[in-house]
């Protein structure tokens, strides 16, 4: 379906990242936030503060980001789209429920501008940090989806896939902007609302007593309801069954959390979104994201002038890691080349998926700025070597 | 005043029971979730019973109340009520209490959940729901302890009394917690005890005809983990005791609300106040801020989108 036009500032911006992905939560169809202020991201929540009252929604800013983690949940299985903003030390907060939407398999939508950390670390500097916490900070095993976009534009258009994403595979999703991506301000161009595209709830066409809330459908996601239409249906963060019954038990938690993770399998395989350049004659290639892509275009490009075949592999879903296509240029490059604003998170991936065919050579920054491109440029030139 | 409304037949339990009667409260409960967790005594059970009344006196289409709880054995009542039912994380009833009824308005949206979950790991989202008005029916089973973990100290647990924790004794100050929800702004308080199912239902059924922060607050034994560690006999003792110990005083100066572990236990109605709520504050702020430009939240999605 198309977006709803009441959201949609359609029209040639001059924003950052921040008030553009807020634009694209409106554009999604996101009627309802929870928020708490937190540098540098809170700059969404006030953009959204002060659109949503004129769109027709609810903003809420919260006593903390627990609260706002789970309040946006309750709107979700209200029948809203649903979204809340943070940094660091918050996302570390939201953790919990993080967990609880994939768990009950909420569809939520999580932006967290990167800072520098641990705990307090950089208010306002930017870093690369929250990969691994992404996918990994809530306890137990489960699937998100990552998104990494590198500009204010793809603020705003991954915040729309980001939504449909959520909605298709019933996961939360993670919006993993960082500081400079966040404050950037470039130009966005909102297109018209019919040329949107949306991913309507998955709501059942099957009358309340023949519906289970948690039977997989060909796809391994469930079909959704909403509170108030009749199913009287139960939702729990304990292990459970179809019915949404607590089921605590060896095969219940082997069924379920086993397709938790198997249900976003086509986005590690052919669905995974990429940005790649120059990989048909690459002998390295530079697997980056967000805003250190923007340095690593560069590097590449002083690369090529050298002659050093050099190609892009921009990583925009990191969660699940889009690891069938690191396979196949693995079997036939030299190297990986993997900066990023960490000491080093996706770049174990990358050598997981490489699995010792292609060298794979990181270029760490503890975050408070960005890379240099003739550093990025050194560990490419060493590799081709 | 508003008990001339209630339809006091509904409320009864009938003495003789015909062989083919049915429990009228199955309808409200998931009986394909029975047997139940709770303990023999525990007073959980009925409260749930008194809940069911509530609802069938109200006279509430059951598909437009959702109910949500948190963790511990009060969090499990969600699972067992035949309504659209919510059993979140440790605390957070309130706060995801909150965005499903900010999002879906007609619903009237019930937080039942125990004493630790709502005061200790939850009580900055209380005050905060509280503090809002927030469109809410909250009861708290107050069983004085962390029963489902084994018994451990709560705010609520009072001094002198021995817990898995405390075992030589609590003497942290315990809380009051209808001094805290009047403070903190709650637009009805009330404290009944498992003793008094009467009034209990009844209250349950008034929040219901209330708008804003309801609080009910239900003392309830735990005679596996509270009394049986503190000699204080089983569940017929701990009946035994909400009956001599209670004084029914509505309308008590919150500060005279505080229980002790064998004290004078204050029941009643405190508080029942006009407040405007969080949805009325926020149309009257935008209504005169906005003017024509606010537009009413139209926040869920519909199954045709």
């Amino acid at each position: 379906m198309q977006a709803d036009p009441k959201g949609v500032l359609t029209g040639v911006h001059f924003i950052d990242g921040d008030h553009a992905c807020c634009e694209g939560t409106l554009a999604a169809g996101a009627r309802f936030a929870a928020g708490y202020p937190i540098t540098p991201s809170t700059e969404v929540v006030e953009r959204f503060a002060s659109r949503i009252p004129t769109v027709g929604g609810i903003f809420i800013q919260m006593e903390d980001e627990l609260a706002a983690s789970i309040a946006i949940q309750g709107a979700v299985w209200g029948g809203a789209k649903a979204f809340t903003v943070t940094s660091g030390p918050g996302f570390s907060l939201m953790m919990e429920h993080i967990g609880y939407a994939a768990m009950t398999e909420t569809p939520c939508v999580f932006v967290n501008v990167q800072r520098g950390g641990p705990s307090t670390g950089l208010p306002t500097l930017p870093a690369q940090a929250d990969m691994m916490q992404a996918k990994w900070g809530s306890h137990g095993d489960y699937g998100v989806i990552a998104l990494c976009p590198n500009s204010p534009q793809e603020c705003f258009d991954l915040t729309v896939t980001g939504f449909n994403l959520a909605e298709e595979f019933r996961v939360p999703v993670m919006m993993m902007l960082d500081e400079c991506v966040g404050h950037m301000t470039e130009k966005v161009v909102i297109p018209e609302a019919e040329k949107i595209e949306i991913t309507p709830r998955r709501f059942t066409k099957l009358p309340p007593e023949e519906f289970r809330l948690f039977q997989p459908q060909a796809d391994k996601v469930p079909d959704m309801v909403k509170a108030g239409d009749g199913y009287r249906f139960h939702v729990t963060g304990l292990t459970h069954d179809e019915r949404g019954y607590p089921s605590m038990n060896v095969d219940t938690q082997d069924r379920t959390i086993r397709r938790l993770q198997e249900k976003l399998t086509p986005l590690a395989n052919g669905r995974a979104l990429c940005d790649t350049e120059f990989l048909e004659d690459a002998e390295v290639v530079v697997v980056s994201y967000g805003i250190t892509s923007r340095v690593a275009q560069r590097a590449l490009q002083l690369a090529r002038e050298q002659g050093i075949r050099a190609g892009k592999f921009r990583i925009i879903s990191a969660w699940p890691f889009p690891e069938q296509r690191i396979r196949e240029l693995a079997g036939r490059v030299k190297a990986f080349v993997v900066p990023e604003l960490n000491l080093g998170q996706m770049v174990h991936e990358v050598e997981r998926a490489a699995a010792g065919r292609a060298a794979v050579i990181p270029v760490s920054h503890a975050g408070g700025g960005v890379h240099q491109p003739a550093t990025i440029l050194k560990a490419i030139v060493e590799a081709a070597r | 005043m508003k008990e001339a409304t209630i339809e006091k037949a509904t409320l009864e339990i009938p003495i003789g029971i015909p062989a083919d009667a049915v429990n009228p409260v199955e309808p409200f409960l998931r009986m394909d979730r029975m047997p139940h967790i709770w303990c023999p005594a525990c007073g959980i059970g009925t409260t749930v019973n008194c809940f069911t009344r509530a609802l069938l006196a109200s006279k509430r289409n059951l598909d437009k109340v959702a109910i949500v709880s948190g963790i511990g054995c009060t969090g499990r009542v969600a699972g067992y009520a035949a309504l659209d039912s919510f059993h979140t994380t440790h605390g957070r009833a309130i706060p995801f209490a909150t965005g499903l009824k900010l999002s879906n308005p007609e619903l009237d949206v019930v937080v039942y959940s125990g004493d630790g979950d709502l005061f200790a790991i939850g009580g900055n989202h209380f005050i905060h729901a509280a503090r809002r008005n927030m469109d809410l029916k909250v009861i708290c089973v107050n069983n004085l302890t962390y029963a489902m973990t084994g018994g451990q100290t709560a705010p609520t647990t009072p001094g002198g009394v021995i817990s898995a924790t405390a075992p030589y004794g609590v003497f942290e100050p315990s809380f009051n917690l209808v001094a805290l929800a009047e403070a903190a702004g709650a637009a009805y308080v009330a404290r009944w005890t498992t003793y008094h199912v009467k009034q209990l239902s009844r209250a349950m059924e008034e929040v219901f005809s209330r708008k804003g922060f309801c609080f009910i607050e239900v003392l309830s034994p735990c005679p596996t983990l509270y009394q049986r560690r503190n000699k204080m006999g089983d569940g017929l003792d701990a009946m035994k005791y909400y009956k001599e110990a209670s004084k029914i005083r509505h309308g008590a100066r919150a500060s005279e609300c505080d229980l002790t572990r064998d004290g004078e236990i204050v029941v009643g109605k405190f508080v029942d106040r006009e407040r405007p709520d969080y949805a009325e504050l926020l149309r009257a702020q935008m209504t005169e801020t906005l003017g024509d430009k606010y537009a009413e939240p139209e926040v869920s999605c519909c199954s045709e989108c």
